[in-house]
């Protein structure tokens, strides 16, 4: 089999996997090496495939053969499809001649299960270790720890690459049971915990011996899979600040299920991929990182799931009107991040230009402020905007509108992952 | 009374203006570059560049503020049709106001400038991943056309990724080309450039990446409008994914291309790749 078709399997099989980006390393060029890992903030995307998400790293498995047999995944043993399996050699060049010509930031490498996870470990570090001591490479690499793997070889893996994650799948302990039968919540989370406390090693190593070498430096993530099983978002959303907190992971993304195969226990093939939902816990995930968030504060057990008419921070804020209006010359960062429309960038400018003069509306909008929204929950120098009317059915019914806008009328689901601000 | 600058085009020249406009104690109604040329009512003034009165400025705005000083080495890349007059307003307004203007976010003499630099920004922001290079025996080319001066900002981001590697990097809006070789770069005009087309490898590798990025899809989730919104259509004529047949194809194997690899000057780097091959100004060689 040529390298064209084993990547066209490969890539197939690697692509429902959502995570793709290159953030949180840093690392400069070092002579004789190619390549570095961008610094910015945001990851640098190279590219956007026709669904609209972002192509940053060369995204595929090492292999599609797989002893497992987890119901929702195109790859299990007992589907009928194509098999294939890079060399490590294949793989490197790959992923060499595509970085030297800009199309990518990096290699993203995961597997399926080939005879067990140490020998897909092995083919992993085999692959990474050329690339890194081979050919050079000192771009980014994400690389997926499979569970079951010994110990030892994740060391090795983590060695190599910038970032490891470990997919937790499914939400729940009982979707695992039914749907991913070789699998189990523990057998997930042992690699998960070695990777934290190796992470955490290494960063006090590092303060000792400056030239320890680097396990992982853009630490870890992990995926899981939204709408193949009936847990709620507030499920879901306690379980990724649990593991924000308890794991300390960089990322969790979320993955809308995309039925692949027929199954009683999944839903059916027709079924539409769930967009907008996980496009709700994707803003509800930034409000979280970024906007000092909590899980329990989004969603509670009356409301176990997220509106689908507004936005996570929109909801929020209509079910606290005691918490408004909020003074923009006087409120503080965490008070103004709670404004709808007002972001982080925003809410940085505000800071700032309120430091010159007293703000009017009219500078707000010139600050990046989407007024449209936030003109319901704020007053500037006391005062509210002209004319506004501010009747809590209308304003819901005027921000739904605003959301409404921001869906293609086709599809009605479809929206990118910015900011939710 | 009102004048109108005329300068060399340059940052250095575009702030000797700034510098006579104090000495004379007038208002510039316009600036022009030399090479745009408008025949106006009000009369013209040529302004000399002077680099020690360039630098006076430069020095006094970064006392003020080194960051007043990266807007307006920004400002004057942008692609902002009065970015001349802009940056004018910004300079006196902050030479009366000093450092508390750089606060002033919404002011009519701050605004415009943060929104043509933030412009330019996010340009060279998507650029350092969309621009495309090919391989010609060893040597990488590549072209964008994008609508700021983003060369100078882009520059040190590929000089450190391609550390060994000798590439050029064109820009056909402002005709200008970043070259780099063995750590050195230089930043020079370049009048045209053509991309010699591929050999059977390069091809492959562009087949390669273009089967690639239409497999990544995800059929179920076609979203083309969010492709635009990330990926806006302007960039997609320089990448690699969005070309055509021909694009693909390897040149005629057999004789090696003889236009291609004519005679450069001195076998400086870019030279193999151009044809005609352009006489480029001697580079200013990077630190
Ligand atoms: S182990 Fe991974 S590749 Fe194998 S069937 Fe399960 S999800 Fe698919």
């Amino acid at each position: 089999m040529d390298v064209m078709e084993k990547l066209t399997i490969l890539t197939d099989a690697a692509k429902y996997d959502a995570a793709c980006t290159s953030s949180g390393a840093s690392r400069g060029s070092r002579p004789g090496y190619i390549g570095n890992t961008s610094s910015a903030m945001a990851g640098c995307c190279h590219s956007f495939s026709a669904d609209g998400r972002c192509v940053t790293l060369l995204k595929v498995l090492m292999t599609n053969c797989c002893v497992y047999d987890c119901k929702y995944c195109v790859n299990r043993c007992s589907n009928d499809t194509r098999r294939a399996a890079f060399t490590p050699e294949e793989l490197a060049d790959l992923t060499i001649q595509f970085y030297r010509r800009n199309y990518i930031e990096g290699l993203f490498l995961s597997s399926g299960v080939m005879v067990s996870p140490d020998y897909t470990t092995e083919r992993m570090i085999r692959c990474l270790d050329l690339l890194r001591n081979r050919y050079c490479f000192n771009g980014y690499i994400h690389a997926k720890a499979i569970p079951g793997t010994d110990p030892e070889l994740i060391q090795r893996l983590g060695l190599l690459a910038d970032r490891l994650s470990v997919n937790i799948e499914l939400p729940s302990e009982e979707g695992l049971r039914t749907l991913a039968p070789n699998k189990t919540r523990k057998a997930i989370f042992r690699p998960m915990g070695l990777i934290t406390s190796t992470l955490r090693e290494n960063k006090e190593e590092l303060v000792k011996y400056r030239h320890t070498p680097r396990f992982a430096p853009a630490g870890q993530s992990t995926q899981m899979i939204i709408g193949a099983t009936p847990d709620s978002d507030r499920h879901i959303l306690s379980l990724t600040q649990a593991l924000y907190d308890k794991y300390r992971l960089k990322r969790v993304f979320y993955s809308a299920y995309v039925p692949v195969v027929e199954s009683s226990l999944l839903p059916s093939v027709d079924t539409k991929p769930p967009l907008l939902r996980e496009h709700r816990l994707y803003q509800a995930d930034w409000l979280l990182r970024f906007y000092g968030f909590q899980a329990e504060e989004l969603l509670d057990e009356d409301d176990p799931n997220f509106n689908p008419l507004v936005d996570p921070k929109c909801s929020w804020a209509l079910k606290h009107p005691a918490f408004f209006p909020v003074e923009v010359n006087t409120a503080g960062r965490e008070e103004l991040l709670r404004v709808p429309g007002i972001g982080t960038v925003s809410a940085g400018r505000i800071l700032c230009a309120r430091r010159a003069r007293k703000l009017e509306h009219e500078d707000l909008r010139k600050l990046g402020v989407v007024m449209k929204r936030a003109q319901y929950f704020i007053t500037c120098k006391g005062k509210v905007l002209d004319g506004l009317c501010l009747r809590p059915d209308s304003v819901l019914r005027s921000l739904t509108a605003l959301e409404r806008a921001a869906l293609p009328a086709s599809e009605g689901q479809q929206l990118s992952l910015f900011d939710p601000a | 009374m009102e004048v109108i600058y005329r300068y060399d085009g340059s940052l250095e020249g575009f702030l000797c203006c700034v510098f006579d406009s104090y000495v004379n104690k007038e208002l510039p109604a316009e600036f022009q570059d030399e090479a745009h040329l408008v025949p106006s009512l009000f009369p013209a003034r040529w302004v000399g560049t002077d680099l020690r009165h360039a630098q006076r400025i430069l020095v006094s705005l970064e006392k003020i503020d080194p960051w007043a000083q990266e807007l307006v080495v920004k400002g004057f890349l942008t692609c902002a049709p009065d970015r001349e007059m802009l940056l004018y307003r910004f300079i006196r307004a902050l030479y009366s106001v000093g450092r508390p203007l750089l606060r002033r976010l919404s002011d009519d003499a701050v605004l415009p400038l943060l929104q043509a630099v933030r412009h330019l920004d996010g340009e060279v922001h998507l650029l350092k991943g969309f621009v495309r290079f090919s391989e010609f025996e060893g040597m990488l080319a590549g072209e964008i056309r994008p609508k700021n001066r983003v060369l100078p900002l882009l520059r040190r981001h590929f000089c450190s990724r391609f550390y060994n590697e000798t590439f050029l990097l064109y820009d056909r809006t402002h005709r200008e080309a970043l070259v780099h070789q063995n750590g050195k770069w230089a930043i020079m005009p370049l009048d045209s450039f053509q991309m010699a087309a591929p050999s059977a490898a390069e091809a492959q590798y562009r087949r390669l990446w273009k089967r690639f990025y239409d497999t990544i899809e995800i059929k179920e989730r076609h979203n083309p409008k969010l492709r635009r919104t990330h990926m806006p259509q302007r960039y997609w004529d320089t990448m690699t994914e969005f070309q055509g047949e021909d694009y693909f194809t390897a040149a005629d194997s057999g004789a090696p291309e003889p236009a291609a690899l004519a005679e450069g000057p001195g076998g400086s780097a870019p030279a193999p790749l151009l044809r005609p091959p352009a006489a480029p100004p001697s580079p200013t060689p990077g630190p």
